[in-house]
């Protein structure tokens, strides 16, 4: 998953010695502009403790919002502490089923990442293995998966994402929603962000197979795929981080979207858009809690994801330094 | 110029008969059609004739020409959960998604564009701060988080307006619905209209800053200036006017995306558009709603993006000169 702290990125991609990506981060220049933009660092924290509560949300959640036995319906619908009638056991109160909503906020923090982060990573080996090929092969391969792209990037990626979604349901309908929603979201996702990167790595790599390593490579007489795999992607792949950070905004959006709207997550495995949309139901009773936390969280997850987006594309672009 | 434009019209039908491809790809392998016709105690000839007589036993391309062939004739067969012609189901909705659309679109373009032009001439002030600051906000707040949010605050707490629904709709002519002519129908019409203006609103207002900043500095401005023209006649007759033409080619290109997003706005708000019917047919896997209402967004966006092409062809010198060599 990217978590997009620098220390953090470098242990991701640690292995990958030759990349540009890497010497750029342990460039200083990079730390320095990340610790003079307090905006930037509040961002990474947040993001930060978002993954972090995520991971460890059965560690950190009080109560298991899905353990039957530990939830009791005369526990349903008790505000935040600080208004009359609030619980001190439950902070920010419970929702309808009598569940702790700071808990049942951290399970659905972990539902939405993980669904995020899988789908824009599969968006990612899709993107840059479609780049990577249209970019090297050229010739036909190159003009049908561009016409493919130029055609998805005509509409709007929340539409494609549930037209997938809906196509997805009807072919896995014999399993349960609990099984097959999280795959078919993740695919949804996954087909609907591709583009971008596609076009990013594509227009690279028509830069970089003209140059001089990649034609004594194919002169030692290494296969194609070998040297996409291992010349070209290393030299081509910098970009991809910051699309990748920005993406997942998107594709948390997406998700709790797409879980708002009934096709995603159900209600007994919620993420933050299942979350929210219970809370909807509540919102004329006056229980503003049920929705508002989840919704919070959602908004400064994604405002914190972008801003943090925003800034790694700033510090890695050197004409902008 | 007559080259260019047969070659986007062609192309353009490639990309419809693609979008066809794919709705009919959907119709032949996501879910049988015949299942969804019979009960389960219908006998096996009987099921057979039926297959026979729905031509499900032709070769794949026969079947996908008559798919296109009815297509052209809007005719997408009947709908899994209503049983009625989802021609008519979509016709019978459009006039809803139509009206919002349009009145989101309306707003967006005007508040968009007076809060660009403000933020651009005071670029200091506190309002143009704050301006700038609900547009970064209406960037990142998803759609429904919005409407969410405008619906505790409007409709709950102060009580001014409706919720959900239309309201009250006169009819007018055979099939046209209409919320424009009562009062409950254009209070219905607040809230969902700005829930699904406001992202456009915010891409229109930086789009007219931006501009705006940018004509200000050119060389006729100074003259202007220069020749001692009054403010207020440089900022709105010289200024504005050369901002426009991107605005309004952005907003164009915008119409297509605000009917898509209208799907989610009129979930939260339970408007009886075409989005809330597709919501559903997603829902309940009606494959021959998703595939017409596919169609008809393809079909939208194809044309919207043709016309775009075409007018620049003629409004760009540089782009005729290109096409001619």
């Amino acid at each position: 998953m990217p978590t997009p702290t620098p220390e953090e990125v470098k242990g991701l991609v640690g292995g990958g010695a030759g990349s540009p990506v890497i010497r750029k981060i342990l460039d200083s220049d990079i730390l320095h502009s990340f610790r003079s933009s307090k905006l930037t660092m509040v961002a990474a924290t947040i993001v930060f403790l978002c993954f972090f509560g995520a991971l460890f949300a059965p560690l950190i959640a009080p109560f298991d919002p899905f353990d039957p036995a530990k939830v009791f319906l005369s526990d349903a619908s008790i505000p935040p502490v600080w208004q009359q009638g609030g619980d001190p056991r439950f902070v920010i109160g419970t929702d309808d089923q009598g569940r702790d909503m700071f808990s049942a906020i951290l399970y659905g923090l972990r539902v939405s990442l993980a669904v995020g982060g899988l789908g824009v990573l599969l968006a990612a080996v899709i993107g840059i293995t479609l780049g990577l090929v249209a970019g090297y092969m050229g010739g036909r391969i190159d003009a049908i998966i561009m016409r493919v792209a130029d055609v998805q990037l005509t509409f709007p990626a929340i539409l494609i994402a549930l037209l997938i979604d809906g196509v997805a349901q009807g072919l896995f309908r014999g399993l349960p929603r609990e099984q097959s929603a999280i795959p078919v979201l993740v695919i949804s996702i996954g087909l609907s962000f591709w583009v971008q990167y596609a076009r990013t790595i594509r227009g690279s790599t028509l830069v970089e197979k003209n140059k001089d390593y990649v034609h004594a490579a194919r002169l030692v007489g290494l296969p194609a795929p070998i040297i996409m795999l291992r010349h070209v992607l290393p030299n081509v792949i910098g970009p991809v981080l910051v699309i990748l950070t920005i993406n997942l905004g998107l594709a948390v959006i997406t998700e709790a979207t797409l879980s708002f709207l009934g096709v995603g997550l159900p209600p007994t495995q919620p993420s933050l858009g299942t979350l929210i949309s219970i809370g909807n139901k509540y919102l004329f009773s006056g229980d503003w809690w049920i929705v508002a936390f989840p919704g919070a969280t959602l908004a400064i997850l994604v405002l914190a994801v972008n801003l943090l987006g925003d800034w790694l594309r700033d510090a890695l672009n050197p004409r902008l330094r | 110029m007559l080259a260019f434009v047969i070659r986007r019209i062609m192309q353009s039908a490639a990309v419809m008969l693609a979008v066809a491809l794919i709705a009919f790809l959907m119709f032949r392998f996501v879910g049988d059609p015949v299942n969804q016709m019979v009960g389960v105690d219908t006998p096996q000839e009987e099921v057979a004739r039926l297959r026979e007589s729905l031509g499900l036993n032709d070769p794949t391309i026969v079947q996908f020409g008559r798919f296109i062939g009815n297509a052209l004739r809007f005719d997408f067969g009947v709908s899994y959960q209503f049983r009625q012609p989802v021609t008519r189901l979509l016709a019978e909705r459009a006039p809803a998604t139509l009206e919002l659309a349009f009145t989101a679109a309306a707003f967006a373009l005007v508040v968009g564009l007076i809060m660009g032009v403000y933020c651009a001439l005071r670029r200091d002030s506190w309002l143009a701060q704050l301006f700038q600051a609900i547009s970064l906000i209406g960037v990142s707040l998803p759609t429904f988080l919005i409407g969410i949010l405008l619906i505790y605050l409007f409709a709950v707490v102060l009580g001014w307006l409706p919720s959900n629904g239309r309201g009250q709709v006169v009819k007018i002519g055979d099939w046209w619905t209409t919320g424009f002519l009562t009062t409950s129908g254009l209070r219905a019409l607040v809230l969902p209209a700005i829930t699904l203006g406001l992202f456009q609103m915010t891409l229109i207002m930086r789009l007219v800053r931006a501009e705006m900043l940018e004509v200000m500095r050119t060389d006729y401005i100074k003259f202007a200036k220069a020749r001692g023209l009054r403010t207020r006649s440089i900022h709105f007759g010289h200024a504005l006017k050369n901002t426009l033409i991107p605005v309004i080619t952005i907003a164009g290109l915008q119409l297509g995306s605000i009917i898509a997003f209208a799907i989610i706005t009129e979930t939260v708000f339970n408007w009886p558009g075409m989005g809330l019917l597709f919501l559903k047919a997603v829902q309940n896997v009606d494959i021959p709603i998703m595939a017409a209402y596919l169609m008809l967004i393809g079909l939208l966006f194809v044309l919207i993006n043709l016309l775009v092409d075409l007018t620049y062809g003629l409004v760009d010198p540089r782009l005729r000169i290109a096409m001619r060599s």
